[in-house]
């Protein structure tokens, strides 16, 4: 064979040899080194997208916990119902995005096809309720109240239904105990939105498709506790779907129990006294409009004093908040949200505001002794008050001659306070301020909590607002461009108001001064922050932060967080001025305004201190404030457009306070029938299951009206002269708009109240 | 399957066969001349093939029809008949092969013919099989490949080897030529583009190692990328087709389709890192993410579980095969084997580098087998063929000091 020529080995063969050869190991090396740069350079990139490629989780949604009250009756829990869902993207996989079936499920349901169909769409902008606000992607709930018969008939004949389920579901129920409905310090909840599950993605507590929200009150406060956390098991599943494996798995954590301070029977009676309030102030004829009273919204708070947690909040108007449970429909929604509404979700124990009137003094007296006036002092008590050519008057054009701050408290003497504030303004240099006003009655109101939010834990709490120099300024450069249009020299009153204030609205005038002292004019607070000054008057000058929420228990019981009562401050006057302030107030229902309210009252065993307030809104009826308190609770009340402090909220708040002392109206306790004669400090019992032990409840029997005939009680007493006329007494009406009433102006009749 | 293959080894047309058999039994080195890293790169491509094979099979019970071990065991059968093939090429020896080159030839173009009639089958989406019975399909383009190897080496060497001239001429090439583009007009046919443009790359490695003139092989390269052009600016391409060919660099291109396999290899690849999940253990090769994946996108499943180190590996060994044919190109004495082997270097780099760089996302999708890897009966034998071509290269070369 070594004869044949080596024809393979030619220089040009074994060059082009030695090419290939190059070009294909070249070609090796390209491959080696992306393989390096897939696998090595961004394998963790690709290790992460093959982990979410193959994973499915599958979410068994959690039991939400329940609201109870401070003995353990539940005041929002879960019931099963029947819920029918229909599933948006099955539906709009059909020709006609599921028209078809949605009308043969009405038909099964009850309902007309319109009905189900304005369920099923989606919200927008231009939708009007009803309509889906949740997830396209989960299955919208139709109805809440299937029938088992309805339920059976869509499950048996599924190949009609395509889409829709019919699965029993906990669905939120509001139970309202012994008629305690408690609506907006519940709250309620509504689904998911897809910006919520963004945002929470990364969270310790991410959002699924499926969860409800609570939107408002205790409900969104406390979602985190009582949502829970949702099993996820994570399967491994291949390009089909299937099953592979478990990777791991979360079992469903239950909801946390929230145990609340608030008490179901004092509630009860809270939201009973306060409605009836309101019914009688409607009967009342106003002296100054000739109208009827309005009395179209109100509000009461029970807090305990020494720990500021809320006993009962009660807000009137108010709502059922079952009717949000499985989707609102379209008429619950605009009857609660309407213009017509009236606005019953709001809670206007915190949303409300209103001008304070003469409940305020207690933050100027208090101002008065900072600036440096002796508490024991002698004031005058004049008839009225005079600046320029405007009169500010005692409304009855009575003085008491030199009084002290107590006394003035006590009578609610309005020219005492008109006085200090006009001083106090001078002093601070009047219409051309110093660099640094003292500003007392101003500070005062801020270092008492005033235009600050109290810190409950209920949300959307407004802080309301003391009109000091800033806000002054900041209210004016805002108004000012609508002011200098409308305002008009020689206008209507309007007009008038709306020219000056174009002129010098920037600037505290000495009639701000004034009327602020008695807490009208611009001054706007919430009942809370009334009842917190209040309570911290009676506990010694603590401002705590009110609470609902009381503690926090797992649903297996095992583990408690309580809420312990947090203070936001002290009250910036020293313990002896608290003690003349508490003083002054337990003689306003000794010999007071409110003493004709508290006739046989038993003030040696349980001592009642009050302060009323009637304050003037402009264009509106007046603004019925009573503050209350004893060793034990703080009570504010309001009405609006409800006439005086004493007259319009006196007797409900006194019929609170015998419920939960157990008192008749002569002043005899009887502790059996007490609701809560002491604030209750320890927990409800917890079973070694985590159950909560619910004791019975009974409903709240106020005395019937036969009873409430009493002419004979309520004799109005000699020294609660002051403001406290009778209806026949002459009323002064105010000069202007600026010149407010002292309170209880309108004082109804004393031989009316109602049990 | 293996009837075809029989069809094709088993010819008439071999030399005597008790004469043959007393040549190689009497020559006690063959045994000795065999390249054995070349031969235990090739088994053990086929060995680490059968394993990703398995592993990729486990879990398909729409393929195996319920056996784990179907493609297993089949893809261990094709290896073995493989390997009888790679023997009885070796027995027969190229040169007699040589002789028969004629015969194959027409056999090899008979058989893609079929294809286009209705015992033509379309599998995978690919127009390129003959469906023999019970179960059996060929693809005859593989068996193609290695006739146009042959068939162009015979003409081209055919006046060297006798030494008439030093080259090739002319004449020559373009006869060559002639016989190259009737087999692969016929697979376009199909349409196996694939295939066509590994055979075209064969025939550009052989007319390299020919010795053919420059301009023959400029002239081609030339003509191919003026052809290119052509279709990009003539617009002879929908938008659709231009977006599947670049959908291996841009998934987006072509989401549900070639984008979705590119992008599901690549994953499965790139989370393997350097160890790999452990075989049986890749979450994208038992969630079968990958479509294809015991055929045309078997690299992934080495990418993933066997990591950079079982890739890398396996890249390693189809390097030692392609550099011991790249020695034996260059070590054997007569053009016809130089040529043969450089076809076969040329077939193998080729359809190595498209098929892994496919899965690596710098290659167009094409349905190209890995060789010795990818599971498929055609392929194996026929890669199994060329290494028995490049074995028996090496026997019948006079020994070399």
């Amino acid at each position: 064979m070594s004869n044949i020529p080596e024809t393979g080995r030619t220089p040009r063969v074994q060059i082009r040899l030695v090419i290939i050869q190059v070009l294909v190991f070249s070609l090796l090396f390209t491959l080696g080194g992306r393989l390096w740069y897939l696998q090595i350079r961004n394998g963790d990139e690709f290790t992460d997208e093959a982990k979410s490629n193959h994973v499915q989780r599958v979410v068994q949604p959690a039991v939400r916990g329940s609201i109870l009250d401070s003995r353990g009756v539940p005041l929002a829990d879960n019931e099963t119902r029947l819920v029918v869902s229909a599933s948006r993207t099955e539906l709009m996989k059909m020709k006609d995005d599921g028209k078809a079936v949605l009308t043969r499920l009405a038909g099964v349901l009850g309902m007309t096809p319109k009905e189900v169909m304005d369920k099923v769409r989606l919200c927008n902008n231009e939708t009007p309720q009803p309509c889906w606000n949740g997830s396209p992607y989960q299955p919208i709930p139709v109805t809440d109240e299937a029938t088992t018969q309805q339920a059976l008939q869509i499950r048996e004949r599924a190949e009609d239904f395509p889409g829709i389920t019919a699965e029993p579901t906990a669905v939120r129920r509001y139970p309202a105990p012994v008629k305690a409905n408690t609506a907006q310090v519940l709250g309620y909840l509504s689904p998911v939105t897809d910006e919520e599950i963004e945002k929470a993605k990364d969270g310790d507590s991410p959002f699924l498709r499926s969860d409800q929200v609570g939107r408002s009150g205790l409900e969104r406060t406390y979602d985190q506790e009582l949502r829970g956390k949702a099993g996820v098991t994570s399967y491994e599943v291949d390009k089909l779907g299937r099953v592979m494996g478990q990777t791991q798995a979360e079992p469903a954590r239950p909801g946390s129990n929230v145990i609340t301070s608030i008490d179901a029977q004092v509630q009860r009676v809270a939201e009973y006294e306060l409605n009836e309030a309101m019914k009688t102030a409607r009967k009342e004829t106003d002296k100054v409009t000739g109208r009827k009273y309005e009395a179209d919204s109100g509000a009461v708070v029970v807090l305990e004093s020494k720990t500021g947690r809320v006993v009962a909040m009660a807000s009137n108007p108010t709502y059922d908040p079952n009717a949000w449970v499985g989707g609102i429909s379209g008429k619950d929604y605009a009857k609660l949200t309407g213009d017509g509404s009236n606005y019953p979700l709001l809670n206007r124990a915190i949303q409300g505001q209103a001008a304070p009137g003469s409940i305020f003094k207690v933050v100027s007296a208090s101002a008065a002794v900072r600036a440096g006036y002796d508490f024991d002092g002698s004031y005058n008590c004049s008839s009225s008050y005079s600046l320029g050519g405007q009169v500010f008057r005692n409304f009855e054009s009575r003085g008491y001659g030199p009084i002290s701050l107590g006394r003035a408290l006590e009578v609610s003497c309005n020219t005492v306070f008109y006085a200090l504030g006009h001083k106090e303004w001078q002093r601070d240099g009047g219409n051309k301020p110093k660099k640094n006003p003292g500003d007392w009655f101003y500070k005062t109101a801020h270092d008492f909590g005033l235009g600050a939010k109290t810190g409950v834990d209920l949300p959307n709490e407004v802080s309301g607002r003391i009109p000091d120099r800033q806000w002054k300024k900041d209210f004016w450069k805002a108004n000012k461009d609508i002011w200098c249009k409308t305002g008009k020299k020689d206008g209507s009153y309007a007009e008038k108001i709306a020219y000056e204030n174009c002129l010098e609205g920037n600037r505290l005038k000495a009639g701000d001064s004034i009327n602020y002292a008695i807490g009208q004019g611009d001054i706007l607070v919430t009942p809370l922050q009334m009842a917190v000054i209040y309570s911290s008057i009676s506990n010694g000058g603590t401002l705590y932060d009110p609470t609902v929420g009381k503690a926090v228990i797992s649903a297996d019981g095992k583990h408690i967080k309580e809420i312990k009562p947090k203070s936001h401050g002290k009250l910036p006057i020293d313990a002896e001025t608290v003690g003349k302030l508490d003083k002054a107030l337990r003689s306003v229902v000794e010999s007071g305004t409110a003493s004709w309210r508290f006739q046989g009252w038993p003030q040696d065993k349980i001592p009642m201190h009050a302060k009323t307030g009637t304050a003037q809104v402009y264009g509106k009826q007046t603004t019925s404030w009573f503050a209350t308190y004893t060793d034990d609770y703080t009570i504010v009340m309001t009405i609006s457009q409800g006439g005086t402090g004493s007259g319009a909220s006196g007797p409900a708040v006194r019929n609170i306070y015998e419920a939960m002392y157990g008192l008749d109206d002569e002043g005899n306790q009887d502790l059996s029938k007490a609701l809560l004669p002491k604030p209750r400090t320890a927990l409800p019992k917890i079973q070694p299951d985590g159950t909560i032990d619910a004791p019975k409840v009974r409903p709240y029997e106020p005395e019937k009206a036969e009873n409430a005939e009493q002419p004979e009680d309520a004799e109005q007493p000699e020294d609660a002269d002051g403001e406290e006329q009778q209806p026949d007494a002459p009323d002064a009406e105010p000069d202007t708009g600026e010149q407010d009433p002292g309170d209880d102006l309108l004082a109804g009749p004393p031989g009316r109240r109602q049990p | 399957m293996p009837t075809g293959a029989k069809s094709f080894s088993v010819s008439g047309y071999g030399p005597d066969r008790a004469g043959m058999w007393h040549r190689i039994t009497a020559r006690d080195s063959v045994m000795r001349r065999l390249d054995w890293p070349l031969l235990l790169s090739s088994l053990m491509l086929s060995f680490i093939g059968a394993l990703l094979v398995w592993s990729a099979t486990r879990n398909r019970t729409e393929l195996n029809q319920g056996d784990p071990y179907y493609f297993l065991f089949r893809h261990a059968l094709n290896s073995g008949i493989g390997v009888a093939l790679m023997i009885a090429t070796v027995w027969l020896g190229h040169r007699t092969l040589r002789g028969a080159v004629p015969v194959l030839y027409g056999i090899s173009v008979v058989l893609v013919l079929l294809v286009l009639t209705p015992l033509g089958a379309t599998i995978n989406g690919a127009h390129a099989w003959i469906v023999i019975s019970g179960g059996f399909s060929l693809q005859p383009s593989e068996f193609v490949k290695i006739t146009i190897i042959l068939g162009m080496a015979m003409l081209l060497a055919a006046r060297v080897d006798a030494g008439d001239h030093p080259y090739p001429d002319h004449r020559v090439v373009a006869k060559s030529l002639g016989l190259a583009a009737i087999p692969m007009a016929i697979v376009m046919l199909m349409p196996d583009l694939g295939s066509v443009m590994v055979m075209a790359v064969i025939v550009l490695g052989v007319l390299l190692a020919s010795g053919a003139s420059n301009r023959w092989v400029l002239g081609l390269l030339g003509a191919g990328v003026l052809g290119a052009v052509l279709v990009a600016v003539l617009g002879l391409l929908d938008e659709y087709q231009i977006n599947r060919f670049a959908a291996f660099a841009n998934p987006e291109l072509d989401p549900a389709g070639v984008g979705y396999n590119t992008n599901q290899a690549r994953i499965a690849i790139g989370s393997g890192g350097l160890l790999g999940t452990g075989l049986f253990k890749g979450s994208q090769t038992t969630g079968q993410f990958v479509p294809e994946q015991q055929t045309d996108f078997v690299f992934t499943v080495a990418g993933e579980e066997l990591g950079f180190v079982g890739a890398g590996f396996i890249l390693f060994l189809l390097g030692v095969v392609l550099w011991r044919a790249c020695r034996i190109a260059r070590e054997t004495t007569e053009l016809y084997g130089t040529i043969v082997a450089a076809g076969i270097i040329a077939w193998f780099a080729f359809q190595s580098f498209e098929n892994i760089g496919m899965t690596l996302g710098i290659m167009p999708v094409a349905g190209l087998p890995l060789p010795f890897v990818s599971y498929g009966g055609s392929s194996m034998f026929a890669v199994w063929v060329a290494i028995g071509l490049l074995q028996s290269i090496r026997v019948q070369k006079p020994i070399t000091a």
